[in-house]
């Protein structure tokens, strides 16, 4: 049979299997549609809108770009930014990482659930916390400007320090599963071989975890790059393009231009998303099974020990004075100019906050629930089902990660503020349009947790229940549900912290009849009312702590002893 | 060839601290040949590996002495140690060749490039790894990783060669090629060796003197013969091969190396060292199934009960009950012996030179 012949028996046998299955069908068409709707006709929109000027095709955007350095240097500030934080966070999350994995420092829970804490919080804390700190009337100020003489905090280096800290634990998280999963009997074997220290890190741990480094370096550089909260809040005349995007369609009312400067910023992280998916991911040696393997190093000499301990110490502490910084702001009367302790911050939330709290919180519940069942059934589609489409349909659902939350706020805008042929209705201004981006948005966290579920269950598994004497709705709910419930859950909360803590693409699409509680913190820090912001921004905190909580209970109540699933890819 | 080339002495290692403390390693004292192939051989958690870590530098004392050669190894670093390890699971660095792998100690060491080229060559061709020097060890069979682990470790030209259950990896078949293979190598190259397995048939076929260890002690060290035929203890008896336990009293001592052993009144002749028991001296005879005689019953002897018989084709195995304790009979070509049917009576007698006795304390 020839190579056309067998793909194309291959095909119809695709159809015939589809067609015993016509709900199945219509479920795959449904599914279709949606990422064609929600994902990317407004990628295209946004595409379409920078090559239009006055309704004609145009590449005077571009032009003017590649000549005017007022549109090409927020393009190098972005690179350059994205570049330092990558190297800053993935040396950062190394060094975390390999202490805990490699040597004996104590308190490795506390010092792993520290070095994560910034990402389930909002990320532009971190630059809230760098203002109360280090900003003109910061804490710190006084003292460091006598070591250092005069600076601002506002431009490259404050921004460069404030995305190492909010987006270096996932550097940390993606090369804790790297290295955990080197197993340590290599780098004995190759001290046994004579090696020393330095030659075993240099020709066997570094070797094995450069795809792991290089994949973190990656995931840091497209955060770090798409930030939109923290340049906001901190870059001063350090101008990047998410900033200016905005301020473009905002403040100069040029959505074309805003559209234009989008496109920049998405060539960028879409490249670094697919190299590190589809080359990176390919080049590793170490399956990432979160199994960890073996003892760590017993005999470690004290010039190991010290830096990383040290580092681990110093970073540990840093984390800690930063978000200590925002608990100490919120109970100041006016930050910079009435240091007198007060409940008045939290009072006046409460009052002018009220709505914006049960905005973001019926926003996020309605979406959390959706992204799950969604994912849930995006991922048993693409691993149990075989169909045509079915990269496909993998690769557009997972490509909203990839795509800055500026392209994607300017894009919904621009689909969904009037009718068009492929979607008879008008979301601008209503909570729906909130509700299915935080859906589209976060979809990649709902199927990596279905995917995470689905291969808890081994098929042989509800089988063996099916053997014993359970019918199989008893299978269901003795064996099946308890087996996918935790990945499924713990997906769920993810979900439900990035929605309560999403700003990016949330901005442009809030209105005022739907307002979020971070784009009114965001609006607190540009009135400069600190303390306010900074008790709105723990009170977030609170809420998705609590969050956490609930999930982490229902877990360990219904799957006993089964994975939870990785908040990182 | 000096007898103690490599020397453990009074070696511990204790893990934790306080309440938690564990003695892994209780006071070993252990010589080793050069040239010979010494097995340490226990149930897991015995010690044995925590032996050979301290051995190979990967775990440090407590207290004692590592020498090997006459020098004092104790607290030098692994990297500088003349030892070299075969890894349980291999540990053969993934992102280099066969080559790459097996010739890496040599770079480390600064070996000419020729040089390198040359020994690499020699093991490879010495193992049977010929050809495969390009492919990466994944896409090896557990056996052709086996065989790049050795030869990666042997190329060192090592003093003392580690060995850490090499062989639990690989299936069943290709274990009992594979050991008789490394037997051979390892004498060819009359390389000293420190063997860890809990496989007892490989101990056997594999070592020049086995060490039986038992919650980081050593309950005895010997040829496999001297362990098998003479074993010090109970736990020793029990842990290699199968054996009865029957008690007794020494009778009267009737010369100067045997002995009349006392049965429930029965009277047996026991070969043993000399001066070594005492008339009236409580004991425990120790016997494997293979050396025990069924007989139909005869007056005035040793009588027991069958409980069961079974029938193995090679062997018949029966459960009797002799003096209310259960033994297990082993008769070899049923077809030429008298078969006993469950219940029946019979008389119990044993081949004479494999019997064996302990005093009663070290049987408990």
């Amino acid at each position: 049979m020839t190579e056309a012949n067998r793909k194309r028996q291959e095909i119809i046998g695709n159809l015939r299997l589809i067609w015993k299955e016509p709900l199945l069908l219509v479920f795959i068409i449904a599914i279709f549609y949606f990422l064609l709707i929600f994902v990317l006709f407004p990628l295209f929109m946004v595409f379409k809108t920078s090559l239009i000027v006055d309704k004609q095709f145009d590449l005077s955007n571009y032009l003017a770009i590649f000549s005017k350095r007022y549109y090409f240097q927020p393009f190098i500030n972005s690179m350059i930014l994205g570049v330092l934080a990558a190297t800053a966070g993935t040396i950062l999350g190394f060094v975390f990482a390999y202490a805990i994995t490699r040597t004996p420092i104590p308190f490795k829970r506390f010092f792993r659930m520290t070095a994560t804490f910034p990402i389930i919080s909002p990320p532009f804390v971190v630059a809230l916390a760098a203002i109360l700190l280090f900003g003109r009337a910061g804490s710190l100020t006084p003292f460091l400007s006598r070591i250092i003489g005069e600076y601002s905090i506002y431009g490259l280096g404050g921004l460069v320090l404030v995305e190492t800290i909010a987006y270096g634990p996932i550097a940390f998280l993606v090369l804790y599963g790297v290295l955990q999963a080197i197993d340590p009997a290599l780098e004995e074997a190759a001290m046994d071989l004579g090696a020393s220290r330095a030659r075993v890190f240099a020709t066997v741990t570094l070797p094995l975890s450069i795809p792991g480094i290089a994949s973190a370096w990656l995931l840091v550089f497209i955060e770090s790059m798409a930030d939109f909260g923290n340049p906001m809040i901190l870059s001063g005349n350090f101008r990047v393009l998410s900033v200016q995007a905005f301020l473009q369609i905002t403040g100069m009312y040029d959505i074309s231009r805003g559209s234009t400067l989008a496109i920049l910023l998405l060539v960028p992280t879409v490249t670094a998303f697919f190299i590190q998916k589809y080359w990176v991911a390919r080049k590793s040696y170490v399956t990432v099974t979160g199994q960890p393997t073996g003892a760590t190093i017993q005999r470690l000499e004290w010039y190991i020990k010290l830096p990383t301990y040290a580092a681990c110490f110093f970073f540990t502490g840093v984390v800690f004075l930063f978000y200590g910084m925002v608990i100490w702001g919120s109970f100041q009367k006016l930050w910079g100019v009435d240091a007198t302790l007060t409940l008045h911050n939290y009072v006046e939330m409460f009052q002018v906050g009220k709505g914006y709290i049960f905005d973001s919180l019926k926003v996020s519940t309605w979406a959390t629930p959706i992204t799950g069942l969604l994912g849930m059934f995006i991922a048993f589609l693409v691993i149990r089902k075989k169909f045509i489409g079915r990269t496909t349909m993998e690769f557009v659902s997972m490509l909203t990660f990839a795509v800055p939350g500026t392209v994607v706020g300017i894009g919904y805008i621009l689909a969904f503020n009037q009718k068009s042929a492929l979607f008879p209705f008008v979301l601008t201004g209503t909570a729906w349009i909130i509700v299915t981006l935080l859906i589209f948005r976060n979809m990649p966290v709902g199927i990596r947790a279905g995917i995470a579920a689905l291969q808890q269950i081994d098929p042989s598994i509800e089988e063996a229940s099916t053997d014993l004497g359970a019918d199989s709705s008893k299978t269901f709910r003795k064996i099946t549900l308890p087996m996918i419930a935790p990945a499924f859950f713990s997906g769920l909360a993810f979900s439900f912290v990035k929605a309560m803590t999403a700003i990016s693409a949330i901005i442009f699409v809030v209105s005022g009849d739907w307002n979020l509680i971070t784009v009114a913190i965001l609006g607190f820090v540009d009135n400069s009312q600190y303390a306010q912001a900074a008790a709105m921004s723990l009170l977030l905190i609170v809420i998705v702590l609590i969050a956490l909580s609930i999930i982490q209970l229902l877990v360990g109540r219904i799957g006993k002893g089964a994975r939870t699933v990785s908040i990182v890819n | 060839m000096r007898k103690d080339y490599l020397v453990l002495k009074s070696l511990v290692k204790v893990f934790g601290s306080g309440e938690k403390a564990f003695r892994a390693v209780d006071n070993i004292d252990i010589e080793v040949r050069e040239g010979e192939l010494v097995t340490l051989l226990g149930p897991s958690g015995c010690g044995k590996t925590t032996t050979l870590r301290m051995i190979s530098g990967f775990e440090l004392p407590t207290s004692g002495e590592i020498r090997i050669d006459g020098e004092d190894v104790s607290t030098t670093p692994p990297n500088q140690r003349p030892t070299t390890m075969v890894f349980q699971n291999y540990a053969l660095f993934p992102h280099l060749t066969v080559f790459e792998n097996i010739a890496y100690g040599l770079k480390i060491r600064r070996e000419s490039a020729g040089n390198i080229r040359q020994q690499t060559e020699k093991i490879m061709q010495l193992v049977g790894l010929e050809g495969l020097a390009e492919r990466s060890p994944a896409q090896l069979s557990g056996g052709q990783q086996q065989r790049v682990s050795l030869a990666r470790s042997l190329v060192m030209e090592p003093k003392v060669l580690l060995l850490d259950e090499p062989l639990s990896n690989l299936d069943a078949k290709l274990r009992v090629s594979t050991r008789l293979e490394i037997r051979k190598l390892q004498q060819r190259v009359g390389i000293t060796s420190v063997y860890v397995t809990h496989d007892q048939e490989e101990a056997m076929t594999l070592s020049d003197r086995v060490v039986i260890m038992h919650q980081g002690k050593i309950m005895q060290m010997g040829s496999p013969q001297e362990i098998y035929a003479r074993p010090t203890n109970r736990f020793v008896a029990d842990f290699i091969g199968k054996a009865n336990f029957l008690e007794g009293h020494v009778g009267r001592l009737t010369s100067n190396n045997a002995l009349e052993l006392d049965i429930v009144g029965k009277k047996f002749k026991v070969l043993v060292e000399p001066g070594s028991f005492s008339e009236g001296q409580r004991v425990v005879l120790v016997v494997r199934p293979e050396s025990i005689i069924l007989e139909p019953v005869r007056p005035d002897t040793l009588t027991g009960t069958v409980l069961e018989a079974v029938y193995l084709g090679s062997q018949m195995v029966y459960e009797v009950d002799v003096a209310k304790t259960v033994i297990t009979v082993e008769i070899a070509n049923p077809q030429e012996q008298m078969v006993f049917n469950a219940g029946e009576e019979v008389t119990v007698s044993f081949l004479e030179k494999s019997l064996h006795i302990l005093p009663y304390e070290d049987a408990h």
